[in-house]
């Protein structure tokens, strides 16, 4: 019988199918960090178990640290108290810990892929959303919860109810301007922030087949936006590329026997998906959000939908209650809105492509005095390419300041906050109310716009300073 | 039965109508710096709850701040529980008095959560939603009962409803066992497993 790949790589896992309940699935690594394992390891005390397979959790500290002197011991006690731990239990467990100070260390979700720990065809689980970016590679990577965590180290294994699965076709040639964010808010603003809640979407068609493993990563990153379970790709040729030669990949002899078996991994031409929906790459443009769920997303020459309009009740409430927290009225047009701030980063946008696109934008401008940047690599690798590269010049040039590895302003926890009341457009993947601290209005867009913004001081349309014509 | 077990809940109910309650909302990121599992109820819907975050500064129309409102039972717009995966969310719901959620629609990862801490999430249609909202803010006095073993919802004198759940999950929640114990119990087929790979 035909099958997806989703199918193929969830059923290789299955250990144990419980009867009207979840599947036992093994899992092939798990990432932690220091914010959502301490009580995962503080229950294998309680119950007097070791971690069952040390060798396959890997730990870095990055939600919680900050991204200024992270030579020096972190300022706030509880922050540090809270990495301290996560040191502690690695130590004592046996689990591999690339935390702070290591060349390794950043955002779990840019190391693992740029270590080539990510392979095709694993489970891969961490105590976070965005494990769906793994599935660019291939992979069923999903977030889980602290207990979850608490079952991987004691078994190696969760229990899961199998998903639905969804195909997101996107086919055609993108519009100069236009990047994979923008291709993944235009999917979220057309299926809404839970449309795809209790399915495993596969990315498919030609856009997506064309974009490099950076921009596949940011679109699997943000399935969760839409509420999927996780988001994968089938891996080709620019996976198999992107992944030769990476630390912990496989070699010599190792990596043909492994790339004959990945070469298999795609979903059977007849295979049949419980959804499917078709995106016409033509049809984006450079995207902003407008209100407090990635759902709420638009072109940036678009106006904001007006509540008045909607006919459910619930819906016209929700849309009223979004645009009184960000201070935006229906039918207003955001392009040129000033800003006061601007941060590039996340496990969305903060890969050694991001930075190449934003420096190629900036090269000779600067950036506007008036609007503050944060900009935050996503690794010590990341933040050693740019310097490699040079790009570092030309963002010091333009009056850019580059930071220290980690989540910084894309949560609002460690010291990297936006202040009440002040906008910020934002690579990251949130527009919650407070996510980037308390009252903080949050705006998203690709790193291009983001970057656009910083020079201008107002939302800016990138096509503009690219002197192409918006379509 | 032990003492996490759930089985007849009757309570007065909270009503939450909101619609995409991230868990951001339930529990904002600065407040997930502790190392326990204990104590989150106190900052739950913190931003929501207070002004400027001082806790002498109650913001007086929300739901938890008005005294007619009380009970075990939260009952929350569709989509509740989206965003980041953070258990504390859970957590902090459990820790407040809550030991039932009632929505049209969870997230999938907040409703795994949920389970993993006897929180019991149960989805009613949109209509049934509406009732018990309307019922609610009507007569805050009015008696919700959730009875697990029968996988019914009523409401005090009217209605009723039907919710799902998986045989394994109702009996792991009427015992008091976790997911973990299950685990525990299979390592030896996991061995085998881990060998056939
Ligand atoms: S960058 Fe943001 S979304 Fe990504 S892992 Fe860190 S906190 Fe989560």
């Amino acid at each position: 019988m035909s099958k997806t790949l989703f199918e193929k790589i969830w059923e290789k896992h299955v250990v144990e199918s419980i009867a009207d309940g979840p599947d036992v699935l093994y899992i092939d690594k798990h990432f932690i960090h220091e914010v959502t394992s301490p009580q995962a390891f503080a229950g294998l005390e309680k119950r007097g178990l070791p971690v069952f397979r040390p060798q396959k959790t890997i730990a870095t500290a990055d939600h919680n640290v900050p991204t200024l002197h992270q030579e020096l011991p972190i300022k706030e006690a509880l922050s540090r108290k809270q990495v301290e731990k996560l040191t502690e239990n690695c130590a004592k467990y046996g689990v591999e810990l690339y935390g702070l100070g290591h060349p390794f260390q950043g955002i779990v979700h840019v190391i693992g892929p740029e270590l080539g720990i990510t392979q095709p065809g694993m489970t891969i689980v961490c105590g976070d959303s965005h494990t769906s970016t793994h599935g660019a590679f291939g992979t069923i990577a999903f977030g889980i919860g602290t207990s979850e965590v608490e079952m991987t180290l004691a078994t190696q294994c969760i229990m899961q109810g199998k998903p639905k699965v969804m195909r997101i076709n996107v086919e055609g040639k993108l519009h100069p301007g236009v990047v994979s964010k923008d291709i993944i808010l235009h999917i979220i603003s057309k299926i809404s922030a839970s449309g795809a809640t209790g399915y495993f979407v596969e990315y498919a068609g030609s856009t997506i087949r064309s974009l490099s493993m950076e921009a596949r990563m940011t679109i699997c990153n943000m399935s969760i936006e839409m509420g999927a379970r996780g988001g994968m790709i089938a891996p080709d040729e620019v996976t198999f590329a992107y992944m030769r030669g990476r630390k912990f990949a496989p070699q010599g002899a190792d990596w043909d026997k492994k790339l004959e078996e990945w070469k298999k991994l795609k979903s059977d031409d007849d295979a049949v998906f419980d959804r499917e929906l078709n995106i016409d790459a033509g049809d984006i443009e450079p995207m902003i959000t407008y209100g407090t769920n990635p759902g709420q997303g638009m072109g940036i020459s678009d106006t904001v939908p007006d509540p008045e309009k909607l006919q459910d009740e619930s819906e016209r409430n929700a849309l009223r209650k979004s645009l009184t927290y960000m201070g935006f009225k229906g039918g207003e047009k955001m392009k040129g809105m000033h800003v006061q701030n601007v941060f590039i980063g996340s496990c969305t946008n903060s890969r050694i492509e991001d930075f190449r696109m934003i420096a190629s934008l900036i090269k000779g401008k600067k950036k506007s005095p008036d609007i503050n940047v944060m900009i935050v690599p996503g690794s010590q690798q990341v933040a050693a390419q740019i310097v490699k590269e040079g790009l570092d010049k030309i963002f010091t040039e333009s009056g850019f300041f580059i930071r220290q590895p980690g989540c910084s302003a894309c949560l609002g926890m460690n010291e990297d906050k936006v202040p009440a009341g002040e906008y910020c457009v934002s690579t990251s993947n949130r527009n919650f109310e407070g996510r980037q601290g308390p009252n903080a209005r949050t705006i998203l867009a690709s790193p291009l716009t983001a970057a656009a913004t910083a020079l201008t001081g107002k939302i800016s349309d990138v096509r503009e300073l690219l002197n192409v014509n918006p379509a | 039965m032990n003492s996490k077990a759930i089985s007849v809940v009757t309570s007065t109910a909270v009503p939450l109508n909101i619609e995409n309650v991230d868990t951001d909302q339930i529990i904002p990121a600065r407040f997930l710096k502790a190392t326990n599992r204990e104590g989150f109820g106190k900052n739950l819907f913190r931003d929501w709850r207070y002004i400027d975050n001082d806790e002498n500064k109650p913001h007086e129309d929300f739901v938890l701040n008005q005294k007619k409102y009380s009970g075990k039972i939260l009952v929350a717009g569709k989509n509740f529980g989206c965003g980041s995966s953070r258990e504390h969310a859970a957590w902090a719901i459990k820790d407040y008095g809550f030991d039932v959620v009632v929505s049209s629609f969870f997230a999938d990862i907040f409703r795994n959560n949920a389970l993993n801490n006897f929180l019991l999430p149960v989805v009613v249609s949109d209509g049934f939603l509406h009732k018990l909202f309307t019922a609610i803010i009507a007569d805050p006095s009015k008696e919700i009962t959730v009875d697990l073993p029968s996988q019914t919802i009523t409401l005090a004198g009217g209605d009723s409803e039907t919710f799902q759940i998986s045989d394994y999950k109702k009996t792991c929640l009427l015992n008091g066992y976790d997911d973990i114990n299950y685990l525990l119990s299979q390592r030896a087929k996991i061995e085998a497993f881990e060998k056939s790979i």
